[in-house]
């Protein structure tokens, strides 16, 4: 019987122009099969922010579907709830590196302001976006919305992330931040809706590591209305961050610190503000915390933010180059894609945060 | 002096040709173009000098057992992985858990080093392995160590900067720490404590600081005459009461 060796771990990669200068998709690929040896080929998928111009007033629906049953009741779903100014299946160039692919379905979708009115009451549009990706991610069998943002879009599958970069012609597509993310899935299982990034409205994560409270987060989450359906504890970092900065209007640094919290110990030492601030955030996100050994990559419109566990058990090294801010699990991933100007392994807990220069429209 | 063009090569190849070369006798070899290849220099016995160019891949002379190897950039995690003879020398920063395990030999690195380095490293009778980084390290630098020697320097720090993280030494129950400068109490590990040099300590930090300054063409007397302060474990069975209550 022949050997194998697997070295082990996931990867996950990101670059941000700060100036929103346009990338193709081939510098991500190149950075994050630098860690090939990080993935199985189990799962690999990448986000791409800016890559929607010609739309980017609309949310851009990324839609998997296991048969054609589910994407006509999808269709027909989203024909109730939204504008569907265009659909079309996303362009896909086939290989035998990536077996089997389900049917991946694109819609630009708008809202009519009139279904935001329900019995006089005025209801948030995000939140009608979230609660519709929800529903078909929860009620449809085999669609799982993989990407729901403006201007933005999720491509993953089953296969190793250059494969899928391959596969999805990510050459083509323009875009001023990329993550990406090459899985070696060690709990759950290898399946396209399970892949990275996980997504939701404008938030995406890739995350290299296990959340370990995943119950907790998941059971938190659904008081908010969350379903978690995707098989992956990956997916509450999503909703938390869309809970945590988007309707509870926390400052990514604080959000950060809900996520992975200082401990008591720690918190004892800090200076009186900060110490109050610390705990509070620490009562009122308790269950919101993140255990277990995590480095976490999360892609937002205007900004890269990538932190890790408090005992920093995941690897994470960042850059510099111009105006660009790279993250990856591994210095190599850098390297491949630019001479940085500056190269740091950030502390255990501590945000790195990388945003867009004030006044560039993206 | 051998050349070998590594850029795109997988590391299972690299490795191969790395071999090969030290098999037929080559003196010196130098490989250009590294970028995140695994494990080089593994698994070769003799004496053979290996330079790199590049960022190596983790696990660099993992079980290494004789080479000596240069590296002219950052190295990534996991330096030195059980290793048992031969020294390894970093011009740039390099990543988390340098040293794990080690038994034996040198690991010099000249910036910065992550997390939990020179974890477990252990001794026995003369064969000591010592770690020795430049710049600063992040928490639980000599964690579980069970032997060997870790010495962090913290030149060039900046201001407010940390010499040491939190968790230092934790678990440690044998081998010797010295840090260049002094340590925030709160940091200690509770398995050890802060003690003056002897003139043992002294006369063994004179040994490894010349060689490693030589290594980094440092100005010796400069990075000696600072204070030292050396760790060492307080019990030497941290864990022989934890099941025992």
């Amino acid at each position: 019987m022949e050997k194998f060796y697997i070295p082990s771990g996931c990867a996950i990669s990101g670059i941000i122009s700060r100036q929103g200068r346009k990338m193709s998709g081939e510098v991500i690929v190149k950075s994050i099969a630098a860690m090939h040896d990080r993935s199985n080929g189990l799962g690999g998928g990448f986000a791409a922010y800016g890559i929607y111009p010609q739309y980017a007033d609309h949310y851009a629906f990324h839609v998997i579907f296991d048969s054609k049953q589910a994407r006509e009741e999808t269709d027909a779903f989203l024909r109730e709830n939204f504008q569907v100014d265009e659909s079309q299946p996303i362009p896909v160039r086939h290989t035998p590196a990536i077996e089997d692919p389900p049917l991946l379905w694109r819609y630009f979708l708008r809202v009519d302001p009139r279904v935001l009115e329900v019995n006089g009451q005025q209801v948030d549009e995000h939140d009608y976006v979230v609660s519709r990706v929800t529903l078909i991610n929860d009620r449809i069998p085999g669609a799982y919305v993989a990407s729901s943002g403006k201007n933005m879009g999720a491509f993953k599958g089953v296969g190793y992330p250059e494969d899928l970069g391959y596969f999805y012609r990510l050459e083509e597509y323009e875009g001023y931040l990329w993550t990406a993310h090459g899985r070696f899935p060690t709990n759950t299982p290898g399946w396209w809706g399970g892949a990275h990034p996980f997504t939701l409205l404008e938030w995406s994560v890739v995350h290299n590591g296990e959340i370990s409270s995943y119950g907790i987060n998941k059971r938190y989450l659904e008081m908010f209305g969350y379903r978690c359906t995707l098989q992956t504890d990956t997916e509450v970092v999503a909703y938390l961050f869309d809970l945590l900065e988007r309707r509870h209007h926390l400052p990514v640094e604080i959000a950060c610190m809900a996520l992975s919290a200082p401990f008591w110990k720690d918190v004892e030492r800090m200076e009186p503000a900060k110490r109050e601030l610390a705990t509070a955030v620490r009562q009122v996100y308790g269950s919101g915390m993140l255990n277990g050994p995590f480095s976490l990559i999360i892609g937002s419109a205007r900004r890269m933010v990538g932190f890790n566990d408090r005992i920093k058990l995941r690897p994470m090294v960042c850059a510099t180059k111009d105006d660009l801010v790279i993250m990856a699990s591994e210095e190599c991933a850098i390297w491949e894609v630019c001479t940085p100007d500056k190269v740091w392994a950030p502390r255990a807990g501590e945000p790195v945060i990388a945003e867009l220069e004030a006044g560039v429209v993206a | 002096m051998y050349r070998i063009e590594a850029h795109g090569i997988p590391y299972k190849r690299l490795n191969e040709m790395l071999r090969e070369a030290a098999d037929r006798g080559e003196k010196e070899i130098e490989l250009v173009g590294v970028n995140g290849q695994r494990y080089l220099g593994s698994g070769i016995r003799s004496r053979v000098k290996i330079t790199i160019h590049g960022v190596p891949g983790n696990d660099l002379g993992s079980f290494l057992d004789g080479p000596e190897i240069t590296v002219y950039a950052d190295g990534q995690d996991a330096i030195g992985n059980t290793m048992n003879e031969g020294k390894i020398v970093v011009h740039g920063s390099a990543g988390d858990v340098i040293g794990y395990g080690m038994r034996g030999g040198k690991i010099h690195i000249r910036g910065h080093v992550g997390y939990r380095v020179g974890i477990h490293m252990k001794e026995y009778r003369r064969q000591v392995p010592v770690v020795i980084a430049g710049g600063t390290a992040g928490d639980f630098f000599g964690e579980y160590m069970a032997g060997g020697v870790a010495i962090l320097l913290g030149l060039d720090c900046g201001p407010g900067e940390r010499l040491t993280g939190d968790y230092l030494g934790t678990g440690m129950h044998g081998g010797v720490i010295y840090l260049r400068g002094e340590v925030d109490p709160s940091y200690l590990g509770q398995e050890v404590a802060v003690f003056d040099l002897e003139p043992q300590d002294e006369e063994a930090l004179d040994k490894y600081l010349q060689e490693y300054c030589q290594d980094f063409a440092l100005d010796y007397e400069n990075v000696r005459r600072a204070r030292f302060i050396k760790l060492v474990p307080v019990s030497s069975r941290p864990y022989g009461r934890l099941y025992a209550y």
